[in-house]
């Protein structure tokens, strides 16, 4: 285990202290509660490494601006809520379509439309599997606590670049709000780790950035180095240029899922907290997770053998595995702030419609004695 | 010698998609002769285009290309430019696409003034789509949601860039090719936001319907249309009414450049120089 370093901070600051870390050297903004302050820090953070932070005039101009600024090479990032995310969508598909490789940190509050902006929700779960229309497979990844604001916002820099593809950070109002000590990777262990994306340097005639293998992201080089390529978010070829050839499109979109379904196991990651000699299983994650830990640890010394999985991963869900816990509990409980979107999920892997559930969604984090509560009634 | 196109195009894309007679082919070729003069490296620029008939504008050239969503170039560009401050960056969009879906964008980079060109082919129309108003459409006008005249009031887009801010500013037509060319030189050269407006035909999906049925027919009402800045100046207000200037309407130095602007907020952090006052700027309110 390499070293880790401890540093009293917020879980929206931890997210903007990883993206410089990671190499990130462009942000676009647009102020909106409860993620505002990851623009706010990074403003800070960015111009001392030579990098740049722009507030634009709205929330599409700022995707739209990180999109130009991943096309043109540079690791970049952005910050919002569920409102920034509904208006991003459409700009979102076009990086999924054309591989351009971002980190959006979502800190959700509670919805549908303005809902409850200062207060906690989980309810972008569905919504961060495709954002935009269209067929795409997202990558999305969710803090548990506030070290993994940090980690996990590492983490989706080097997939997005390995997967050519926006990767989602969920954060909650909860955990972006929440300040306390972190126990986080050093730089040095975090630049040691930077994957970049991979580059073409053959001749320039030779480069087809989109003709790659069917399960292989595209090989986008950096704009003004000699490989004049065209960005489309049309249907293309190899070249990167509109086509509407009935094989190539074909392609296109089974590529865009073959990239990340035959590689799950590099994107798949999971908590697993006394299952072992668990009765009951109970699956939350984000900052519901924290309270499900504690529940598990109280209901444990009361005897009750409880358990839980907590996906960090949720999409591409780990499906697998959640299908064969699905064979070995019995009794599961899933536990989310919103009326069950990754239950949906759960019903599908496990093939079962017997999971109970935990919602809330009044913009009021979970306390330990609520699932308490629930286990016993439905156990 | 005629001049030779083809370094400068995807030969391989050529015929292009737009229709036979429309102007947007000779703002195509005035804006490579424009690079040409000015000897900037296909590698040096960055051309992101929107979406309608002018959004087919990037992939038909050489250069490092992205062909965006409907409104968003602006946004893109100042992306692409912020990243890489000493490159060129050049948006081509239409009239829908700079001033209904795109008005913002298009409005705040005039204002920040980040040194880009915005390249906008206005045909009055929404023509890719088959005919709808445009925001620049005459009252008047036969369009396929106004089939008895359109009663909506039109932008001109030359005057929001002007008061949003944009140092450079400039109206041409298609039927003056060479001073299309002469303009795109200007603005290529300009230090700031540059905004073109390149007036040209679409008889199909305008004309057609409006008694224009040829591109002559077009060509000759936008000739009619449009006079150069000095005979413009020289009209009675009311002569001026229904007529557009060509040629530069703006063209203002003395405006300081967002990435060099941005550059003292790295300095400043960077500790190469203290905080920024308002004397740091030319203009102080």
């Amino acid at each position: 285990m390499s070293e880790l370093r401890e540093i009293v901070s917020t879980g929206n600051e931890l997210s903007a202290l990883a993206g410089v870390d990671a190499g990130c050297t462009f942000f676009a903004g647009y102020p909106l509660t409860p993620s505002s302050e990851v623009m706010h820090s990074i403003s800070d953070y960015l111009p001392k490494v030579g990098g740049t932070c722009i507030q634009m005039e709205d929330e599409i101009g700022a995707i739209c601006a990180v999109i130009g600024a991943g096309m043109a090479g540079v690791r970049t990032m952005t910050g919002t809520s569920g409102p920034g995310m509904s208006l991003k969508a459409e700009n979102l598909g076009l990086a999924q379509m054309a591989e351009v490789p971002l980190v959006c940190v979502n800190v959700m509050r509670g919805g549908p439309s303005t809902g409850l902006p200062t207060r906690v929700s989980q309810g972008d779960i569905a919504q961060a599997k495709t954002p935009s229309h269209g067929d795409y497979k997202s990558i999305t990844l969710c803090a548990g606590n506030l070290a993994e604001c940090y980690t996990e916002t590492v983490r989706a820099f080097n997939l997005a670049d390995r997967f050519m593809q926006p990767v989602f950070v969920l954060l909650d109002e909860t955990i972006g709000h929440m300040h306390g000590k972190a126990m986080v990777p050093t730089v040095e262990d975090v630049k040691k780790g930077i994957v970049p994306r991979k580059i073409f340097d053959g001749a320039p005639e030779d480069y087809r950035p989109y003709g790659v293998e069917q399960d292989e992201p595209a090989v986008l080089n950096p704009m003004f180095e000699g490989y004049r390529y065209h960005f489309t978010g049309l249907h293309h070829d190899g070249k990167g240029f509109p086509t509407e050839e009935i094989e190539t499109c074909r392609k296109l979109i089974e590529r865009l899922f073959k990239k990340v379904e035959d590689y799950q196991d590099e994107i798949e990651s999971n908590e697993e907290y006394l299952l072992e000699d668990a009765d009951i299983l109970i699956i939350g994650y984000g900052s519901s997770s924290l309270a499900v830990k504690e529940a598990v640890d109280v209901l444990r010394a009361d005897g009750v053998k409880v358990g839980m999985f907590r996906p960090i991963t949720l999409w591409p869900s780990p499906e697998k595995r959640m299908y064969d816990l699905g064979q070995k509990f019995k009794n599961i409980l899933t536990v989310e702030l919103n009326q069950g979107q990754y239950l949906e999920e759960v019903q599908r892997a496990t093939g079962r419609l017997d999971i109970n559930k935990l919602t809330k969604t009044n913009g009021r984090p979970f306390s330990p004695q609520d699932i308490i509560d629930k286990v016993k009634e439905v156990f | 010698m005629a001049f030779n196109y083809d370094s400068y195009l995807r030969m391989e894309k050529m015929p292009t998609l737009w229709c036979w007679g429309c102007g947007d082919g000779v703002i195509l070729k005035a804006f490579i002769r424009a690079v040409d003069k000015l000897g900037i490296s296909k590698d040096e620029m960055c051309i992101v285009s929107g979406i309608g008939c002018s959004g087919r504008f990037s992939s038909y050239v050489d250069f490092n290309t992205i062909h965006s969503t409907h409104g968003r170039t602006v946004a893109y560009a100042t992306g692409v430019k912020l990243a890489n401050p000493d490159k060129h960056v050049v948006c081509v969009a239409g009239d829908g696409d700079a001033w209904a879906i795109g008005g913002n964008h298009t409005i705040h980079g005039c204002r920040r003034n980040i040194d880009m060109t915005l390249i906008v082919i206005q045909n009055f129309i929404y023509g890719l789509t088959n005919s709808q108003t445009s925001p620049t459409t005459p009252q008047g006008m036969w369009t396929v949601t106004q089939k008895i005249g359109n009663i909506d009031p039109t932008f001109d887009g030359c005057e929001i860039a002007i008061s949003c801010g944009a140092s450079f500013v400039a109206r041409e037509n298609v039927t003056a090719p060479k001073k299309l060319e002469k303009v795109f030189v200007e603005a290529f050269k300009h230090k700031g936001f540059a905004y073109v407006e390149a007036m040209s035909n679409c008889h199909i999906n305008l004309g057609r319907k409006n008694k224009m049925v040829s591109a002559m027919n077009n060509l000759d009402w936008i000739d009619s249309i449009t006079t150069p800045k000095k005979k413009y100046e020289a009209l009675s207000e009311e002569e001026q009414l229904n007529l557009l200037p060509t040629g530069i309407l703006k063209q203002d130095t003395d405006v300081d450049e967002y990435c060099d602007l941005y550059k003292m907020i790295q300095d400043a952090h960077q500790g190469k120089r203290g905080k920024i006052t308002q004397d740091d700027f030319k203009k102080k309110i």
